[in-house]
């Protein structure tokens, strides 16, 4: 039997997927060896042109990290689509935009102004600011655009699999490339993990009360937390009950309260919105301004809420207040 | 009819850097650009987020050293809560801070950097990799790469959360303690990794040191700059990685300042290029004089090299020895040869390592008490810590709710970023003569930045750095005059 | 949802001659009081403003953080919510949790740049037809004064749990 041709490509990504994959072949090689790699930028040197001389559909997978900030990545997220039976959004950034998503809380224009003018370490004078096109004393040299908000890898192409986390946990990429290779893929659009929330695989889920309530909300550093008991129950804002399985709740574990990495299950489309309707529904006090103390508690939501899933979001960026917004053709 | 020199990663599509090289009609050199075509905005979208949370964000900024960032990031959430934590939970920190100083450098110096030398610079490029290591010295040392990197990835992961973006910083200390049991495994963890960093010390000196012909590419001019250095020294002047001051030498060796990290404003500054996404550093006391050496341009470099000459040695007896002999060997402080970083990157290796060990046997480590809560108001806040790349400084501002308001980051690769822009144009210089380049060049002017391990990811808060390389050769009005590809 | 705002409540659009801004509003209404207001107010000929599409829900509890988001990016210019009054409630803590997720989205809805009068939520009783009729007219006022909300979402290529989605947006509607 032929081995299948996988592809690994990274977008706008920080890494820390690539990585996975090296530890993961460091950890089970027989699952690496199942599969023929024709193309990894990062660990191998194989080349765009590869790709293209491949046939239509030639390989049986890609697994894509990273999200989509420039046309080039998009480009890339093209051909790989073209070449590929399979495509895998790989990662919490490919799936739902992951932490650089956050990104879309800000304009283009004010994180370059910020970066080489308003930074207190830039020095004041020359006044430079990066140019698309800049005419230097030898000739002319040009940088890339970028465009205005960061997408997932399905707001550019047709996304067949999500593979969840940040990165995604060893087992369930063994697992995944397991089913690749014996052809045992689920139904499209899946996300190759299990559909239940975290707390269901968390060792403190037997501390989680059944009518958990919260009088008030801590922030990490104000509490020891105990290491036995569920932290929600302890007034942490714990994102398990509103995220997906998978991980072996390793941030729990380590006394840490989940961010949400690996989304949400498959019942919900905005995992921000329906993470914040876990967390408020705890709430203790019926009365509306003890609520809204408690609301004002969650001293950042959107950061809280969205931290990996921004661009994925419904309302998928800040908009600018009416008053202060440009007419923008729709 | 003068020519323009493109290269280019091949992973263009995502932008890790690219070098145009301007080539006038006599076919000398110009200029070569080392430009670094993307941005993040990690510093402005920092804005609003809760400062605690500023380790596991900033940790995104590179999945390659996440520690880094985090254990800056905790350091600077310390400074911003005015909050001392533990003895305790200091030296967890610091211990877990030195297991990833190990394995990112084995990382470096056997997957990325070190074939070069390894295997030989002249070598074909399909060999230049980790398996024309194991090539060259043997199956077993491929085996221990793996193994010692996954035994200290194993041990940051139980301790941290997660090895790659860790979790357990937090101002005032860790999330947890460590127990009898994980401490014995980092004592073990710490004895295998100072084996095998002496075995790659070894290594350098049967393959590098044995070969005049690698000495003399180590030790010639077009790898050579005249600058200052820059790294974190602990009270005697040692290397420490996780803390302690900065301490600058001018091009001589000698001492020019020794400062906090909460001064770094008053010393360490940044200048933009209109082409490139990246700032430059350089040093304030000195000011920018363009990109050029010497004691009267405020460029300096940071990374192992400089963190040599930086301090006055170091702080444990193996890695001592192996300083001397890079330096002995190399001429006395300091060195100025950009490709030595290579050795002083084992020299660090065994350093990290044996600090491990010694901080792993110290009965404090397994107490309980990891946690100082604070308690008074957020102000501000900056840390440092020496990334394997480099020095590396967080600073945060933030309201009284302990929101950020302004963030500042200063970067490895940043700081070593003019050297590096010296560096690559240096080498174009030497050895690029009329548009009739070879892929020969391609790996010279290339190792001219490797030596550095750039994390360009890191340096623009984008994407991290991988140069697989295609120059393309265009005349001045663009057309294409040939393209070379490095298979 | 995205049917009820299909259909043009008045031009949004650029054109030559821009019409006047109408602003779009969805609302929420709980079927045992609000909703049960709104039918009074329609029967008592109190007219509120044809820019409210009403939604009919079984309770306020029933609204789902996403419902509100899904509005706003469906061209919903803002979004009201209605529901029994503190102790009224027939399903006890309905209305407590509608309230609950109000006072958190609100703070979070601030964070996206959506201005507070955008999303408004109201305790109206089944006998409460002139208060329907005030406050969709108010809020009508209100969203109308601060301009249309304009988002640039982009699409999904293939949405993969388009049936959910389906599910969300395809509230029973007024
Ligand atoms: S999902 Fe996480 S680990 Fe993967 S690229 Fe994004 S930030 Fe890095
Ligand atoms: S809320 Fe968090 S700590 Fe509690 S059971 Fe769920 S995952 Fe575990
Ligand atoms: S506990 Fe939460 S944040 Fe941590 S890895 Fe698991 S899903 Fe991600
Ligand atoms: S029944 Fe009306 S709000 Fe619950």
């Amino acid at each position: 039997m032929t081995k299948p041709k996988v592809a690994f490509y990274w977008c706008a990504s920080c890494g820390g997927c690539e990585e996975a994959v090296v530890d993961l072949g460091e950890v089970v090689l027989d699952v690496v060896e199942a599969v023929d790699i024709v193309f990894w930028p990062v660990a191998l040197d194989f080349k765009t042109a590869d790709v293209e001389a491949l046939a239509d559909g030639e390989l049986a997978a890609s697994f894509i990290n990273g999200a989509i900030r420039t046309s080039e990545q998009r480009e890339m997220a093209e051909l790989l689509r073209r070449k590929s039976g399979a495509v895998v959004a790989f990662g919490a950034c490919a799936w739902l935009g992951g932490i650089p998503g956050l990104a879309n809380l800000s304009s283009r224009e004010s994180i370059l102004d910020f970066v080489y003018h308003g930074a207190p370490s830039v020095q004041d004078g020359d006044g430079a600011v990066p140019q698309e096109e800049v005419e230097v004393p030898e000739g002319r040299l040009r940088l890339p655009h970028f465009d205005e908000t960061v997408r997932t890898l399905d707001q550019v192409i047709d996304v067949d699999y999500y593979l969840p986390g940040c990165p995604p946990p060893a087992s369930l990429i063994a697992q995944a490339v397991m089913a690749l290779v014996e052809g045992k893929l689920p139904e499209k659009g899946s996300v190759l993990a299990p559909d239940v929330a975290l707390c269901a695989e968390c060792p403190r889920a037997a501390t989680k009360p059944e009518d958990l309530k919260v009088e008030r909300f801590h922030r990490p550093y104000e509490i020891v937390a105990d290491p036995e008991t569920c932290l929600l129950a302890q007034g942490l804002v714990c994102l398990g009950p509103a995220t997906r399985s998978g991980c072996g709740a390793v941030c729990v574990a380590a006394n840490m309260p989940c961010t949400g990495c690996m989304g949400p299950t498959s019942r919900v489309i905005d995992h921000g919105a329906k993470a914040l309707s876990a967390i408020a529904s705890l709430m203790e006090t019926r009365e509306e301004d003890e609520i809204a103390v408690l609301a004002e508690q969650i001293v950042d939501p959107v950061g809280t809420f969205y931290r990996y899933s921004l661009p994925a979001s419904l309302l998928h960026r800040r908009v600018e207040p009416a008053h202060a917004r440009e007419e923008v053709p729709s | 009819m003068s020519t323009e020199i493109l290269i280019d990663p091949i992973t263009r599509l995502e932008g890790h850097g690219r070098i145009h090289i301007f080539v006038n009609d006599e076919g000398a050199v110009d200029h070569a650009y080392l430009q670094i075509p993307e941005l993040r905005g990690f510093e402005k979208f920092a804005q609003g987020r809760r400062a605690e949370d500023m380790p596991q964000i900033t940790s995104r900024i590179c999945g390659v050293c996440p520690m880094a960032h985090h254990m800056a990031g905790t350091k600077t959430l310390d400074d911003l809560f005015h909050v001392d934590p533990p003895v305790a939970a200091k030296k967890i920190r610091e211990m877990v801070y030195d297991a990833f100083m190990v394995e990112d450098h084995a990382l470096h110096f056997f997957y990325l950097g070190g074939p070069d030398f390894v295997v030989g610079p002249t070598a074909p490029k399909a060999e230049r990799n980790i398996l024309g290591v194991i090539g060259k010295v043997g199956l077993e040392i491929g085996k221990e790469v793996i193994g010692v990197r996954k035994q200290l990835r194993d041990l940051i992961s139980e301790a941290a959360g997660k090895v790659i973006h860790p979790v357990f910083g937090l101002p005032g200390g860790i999330s947890q303690p460590i127990s009898p049991e994980l401490r014995d495994r980092f004592v073990a963890g710490a004895a295998h990794a100072v084996e095998f960093g002496k075995f790659a010390l070894q290594v350098f000196r049967d393959v590098v040191l044995s070969n005049a012909e690698y000495v003399d590419l180590v030790t010639s001019e077009a790898y050579t700059h005249r600058t200052y250095y820059m790294g974190l020294v602990d009270q005697q002047n040692r290397t420490n990685f996780y803390d302690g001051r900065l301490r600058v030498v001018d091009p001589e060796g000698k001492e020019f300042l020794a400062f906090d990290a909460k001064e770094y404003l008053d010393h360490v500054v940044e200048h933009v290029e209109p082409w490139s996404y990246i700032k430059f550093s350089y040093l304030k006391d000195v000011g920018w004089n363009g990109f050029t050496d010497g004691p009267d341009s405020g460029v300096f470099a940071v990374a192992p090299l400089a963190r040599l000459n930086a301090s006055d040695g170091m702080s444990t007896p193996v890695a001592q020895e192996a300083c001397e002999e890079l330096f002995s060997t190399l001429g006395g402080r300091p060195v100025h040869h950009t490709l030595a970083t290579h050795w002083a990157r084992i020299v660090e290796l065994v350093n990290a390592a044996e600090r491990m060990g010694e901080l792993a046997a110290d009965p404090d480590i397994v107490s309980p008490e990891v946690r100082t809560i604070p308690t008074a108001t957020p102000t501000e806040g900056i840390g440092v810590v020496e990334a394997p790349r480099g020095t590396l400084i967080h600073h945060y501002q933030t309201d009284e709710r302990g929101l950020i308001t302004q963030a500042n980051l200063i970067v490895a690769t940043q700081n070593n970023a003019a050297r590096i822009a010296l560096s690559v144009d240096k080498a174009a210089k030497a050895l690029v003569h009329g548009p009739e380049v070879d892929e020969g060049l391609l790996n010279e002017v290339e190792m001219a930045f490797r030596a550095y391990d750039p994390c360009f990811g890191c340096a623009t808060h984008s994407l991290p750095g991988q140069m697989p390389l295609i120059v393309e050769i265009r005349d001045l009005e663009g057309g294409l005059v040939r393209e070379i590809r490095r298979d | 949802m995205s049917e009820v705002l299909r259909e043009p409540a008045g031009s949004v659009g650029t054109t030559a001659t821009p019409e006047p801004f109408e602003p779009r509003i969805v609302a929420f209404f709980c079927n045992w009081c609000t909703y049960t207001a709104a039918d009074l107010a329609g029967i008592s000929r109190m007219q509120y403003a044809p820019n409210v599409r009403v939604i009919r829900l079984m309770c306020s509890g029933r609204l789902d953080p996403q419902f509100v988001v899904a509005a706003l990016r469906e061209g919903a210019d803002g979004v009201l919510i209605g529901g029994c009054h503190p102790g009224d409630c027939h399903y006890q803590e309905g209305n407590y949790n509608a309230l609950r997720r109000f006072e958190l989205l609100k703070l979070m809805l601030r964070d996206f740049g959506i201005e507070d009068e955008r999303v408004r939520l109201e305790w109206i009783s089944a006998s409460e037809g002139d208060r329907v009729q005030k406050v969709c007219n108010e809020m009508t006022e209100q969203v109308r004064a601060l301009g249309p909300l304009r988002l640039t979402t982009p699409q999904r290529v293939h949405a993969p749990r388009a049936d959910i989605e389906a599910e969300l947006v395809g509230q029973e509607a007024r």
